[in-house]
């Protein structure tokens, strides 16, 4: 038997912060192992040695958020066998989506000196609004854990390991106190798993880095908020953050949108 | 179990003799666990000493609700159940079950080396006994024997504590499971305190027990002793937060899968789990498998699930319980109807957590109430 040849891995950014690639970096321990399995052909933010395609593994972080990027997403959907976005930009459109609220115009307009330099869509889109993707790993950022599990489970064609229900269950199983019955308002319950209730293990409530989790019942939380103090405008504020546009998220948001600012 | 024909022997020991109690414990080589004050609730974990039980605390639980405040005395056990449960010690959140390895002689199966641990319980109320029991019956009874329950089960020594204080969500008295510990414990405690005393009545249940008390400075305890004790039980059993009817109750649920209320709750339930995972008898848990990079080793892990996720019917081709009407239903319905059928008893013990600990509050007496009030056709059992 010769030797199997390693799959070919490409990281592709699009409008993004780095984070979620960095992730991979950040992997440290694990990392050498990871190079040992794949072969890392394509990674600017890692190495200058850029690989031509085709890749077996594309990991896509970042929106679209201009005509170019829904361009350039296209080619690597075609020269990728599979496609994994990674993150909330690329799984929701990210922070950026809060110009989906507004007219990005008056943005550019505010933010830069010669606006006419600037050709941005109106909209900040996830991924899979462009081509067709084949696993969403969630988060702002991703854990690092469950990005090894996605290409473990790649390199052994198996299913990730990855639970969509909400922050709560490994919440409890951590054996945190629930910081929303003690009276902070917290995300956890509509917020998809995966970070592994870091927030209220500190004693925060949850931020819903994760966007909404698989039956996200935001209005009956947001409900409760409401009977916890919040006022409707930081109901809104809460649910438009790093997964503003996610579908759930952005309608919730959209329902506390009549009140005065 | 007929614990007034047959009185158990019973001693008095004072806060020394607590404090005896659990270094007697640590000296036995158990893992002594016990309530402690910790992120504003009163939580199990490791105890050293009487130190650092809640002394002068109390709670306010009401549904979606828990507050900590101070007693006007300096009681031990001043409380009713906080949000951990034993169930996380007897059946851990997350277990590996076997771990694999593949090399050039082939593959390699090992399961995990057997913990050394020995729990020892401090505080363990009537409810928390029943869960332990109803949850022996999950994992120890028919022919698939859970064998990591079932050593650190084995194992376990368990001091109880009858209940000085209901909480507001408590209702044991409906489920006929406290506030006095009746049986399942070694020692059971009842804590006296006025002006003049701060003593506990200690009732032996086993003969580790009996052999454990020996160890400790206590002296006999007189008839004034065990009615003081007695008040004390007396007067927290009509001070429940709570009422389930449980008369009927299981020909109610099976009876009506299409009452309204299912659509009702379905509209405030948040389908989180919370109430599974704060359950001291809700044992489902899910499987995953985990490879490496290299494809050399693997793992399988056993973690606590919840009904509530959709994973958790996932058959081929999607969820059974799709929506958050069927998964509620089918959580209360197990709890206080199926469960009957399946393990002989209520899966309740009525400790109040899934009201407690629900983030927006749903009350299962209240739901049992609701669908009783309004039931178009329920029958006598």
């Amino acid at each position: 038997m010769s030797e199997p040849s390693r799959p070919r891995l490409a990281v592709w950014k699009f409008a993004s912060c780095d984070g979620c690639q960095l992730s991979l970096l950040d992997c440290e321990d694990e990392l050498l192992s990871v190079a040992e399995a794949i072969d890392i052909a394509y990674f600017p933010e890692a190495s200058s040695a850029m690989g031509e395609g085709p890749y077996e593994l594309s990991l896509v972080e970042g929106s679209i958020t201009t005509a170019h990027d829904a361009e350039r997403i296209r080619e690597v959907r075609a020269r990728s066998r599979h496609l994994v976005t990674i993150g909330a930009c690329a799984t929701a459109g990210g922070i950026q989506a809060l110009r989906n609220f507004a007219d990005v115009d008056d943005f550019v307009a505010a933010v830069y000196a010669s606006p006419e330099y600037i050709a941005t869509l109106a909209t900040s889109t996830p991924i899979s609004a462009h081509v067709p993707v084949d696993f969403e790993l969630r988060g702002c950022p991703i854990n690092k854990l469950q990005l090894l599990e996605v290409l473990s489970a790649f390199l052994a064609g198996r299913r990730p390991a990855i639970a969509a229900h909400s922050v709560c269950i490994e919440c409890k199983r951590r054996g945190n106190v629930c910081v929303m019955v003690q009276g902070t308002p917290c995300l956890g319950p509509v917020t998809h798993a995966g970070c592994g209730a870091l927030c209220p293990a500190y004693r925060r409530g949850c931020y819903g880095c994760y966007g909404p989790m698989e039956t996200p019942q935001t209005a009956a939380l947001a409900r409760e908020w409401q009977s916890l103090g919040v006022a409707p405008r930081e109901i809104r504020h809460a649910f438009r953050s790093f997964n503003a546009a996610a579908e759930a998220f952005r309608e919730e948001s959209e329902a506390h949108d009549d009140q005065a600012p | 179990m007929e614990p007034e024909a047959m009185p158990r022997p019973a001693a008095l020991i004072d806060r020394q003799g607590l404090q005896a109690l659990i270094d007697a414990l640590a000296d036995e080589g158990y893992r002594v666990l016990g309530p402690m004050r910790r992120d504003d609730a009163i939580v199990y974990d490791d105890l050293a000493g009487i130190d650092e039980l809640p002394a002068g605390w109390t709670e306010r639980q009401e549904a979606g609700r828990y507050r900590l405040e101070r007693r006007d005395d300096a009681a031990l056990f001043g409380y009713a159940v906080g949000p951990h449960s034993w169930k996380r010690f007897l059946h851990p959140p997350v277990e590996t079950l076997w771990t694999a390895h593949r090399d050039e002689h082939g593959l390699t199966f090992r399961a995990p080396e057997p913990a050394e641990e020995r729990f020892a319980f401090l505080g363990v109320r009537a409810c928390e006994l029943h869960a332990i029991a109803i949850q022996d019956r999950v994992f120890l009874d028919g022919p698939y024997v859970d064998a990591g329950y079932a050593a650190r089960r084995r194992e376990a020594f368990i001091v109880a504590v009858n209940c000085g204080e209901a909480g507001g969500t408590c209702f044991c008295v409906s489920m006929q499971t406290g506030p006095r510990a009746e049986a399942g414990f070694d020692l059971a405690l009842t804590e006296l305190l006025d002006a003049e005393r701060h003593d506990f009545l200690v009732e032996v249940g086993s003969a580790a027990g009996a052999a454990l008390l020996e160890r400790l400075p206590h002296r006999p305890a007189g008839e004034a002793d065990r009615e003081a004790a007695a008040t004390v039980v007396a007067r927290t059993a009509s001070r429940m937060g709570r009422r389930l009817e449980t008369d009927g109750l299981k020909a109610l649920l099976q009876d009506n899968p299409e009452h309204p209320r299912w659509d009702d709750v379905a509209e405030r339930c948040l389908t989180c789990g919370n109430c599974t995972m704060a359950c001291p008898t809700c044992f489902c848990t899910t499987v995953e498998d985990h490879s490496d990079l290299s494809g050399t080793s693997a793992e399988r892990v056993r973690q606590w699930d919840s009904c509530f996720t959709l994973d958790f019917s996932y058959l081929h081709a999607g969820s059974v319980r799709q929506t958050p009407r069927g998964r509620y239903r089918q959580w209360m319905t197990h709890k206080l109807a199926s469960w009957i059928d399946q393990f002989g008893t209520s899966g309740c013990v009525g400790c109040g957590r899934c009201i407690t600990w629900c983030p927006v509050g749903i009350d299962i007496t209240e739901e049992a109430a609701a669908i009783r009030a309004t039931a178009p056709d329920w029958r006598d059992d």
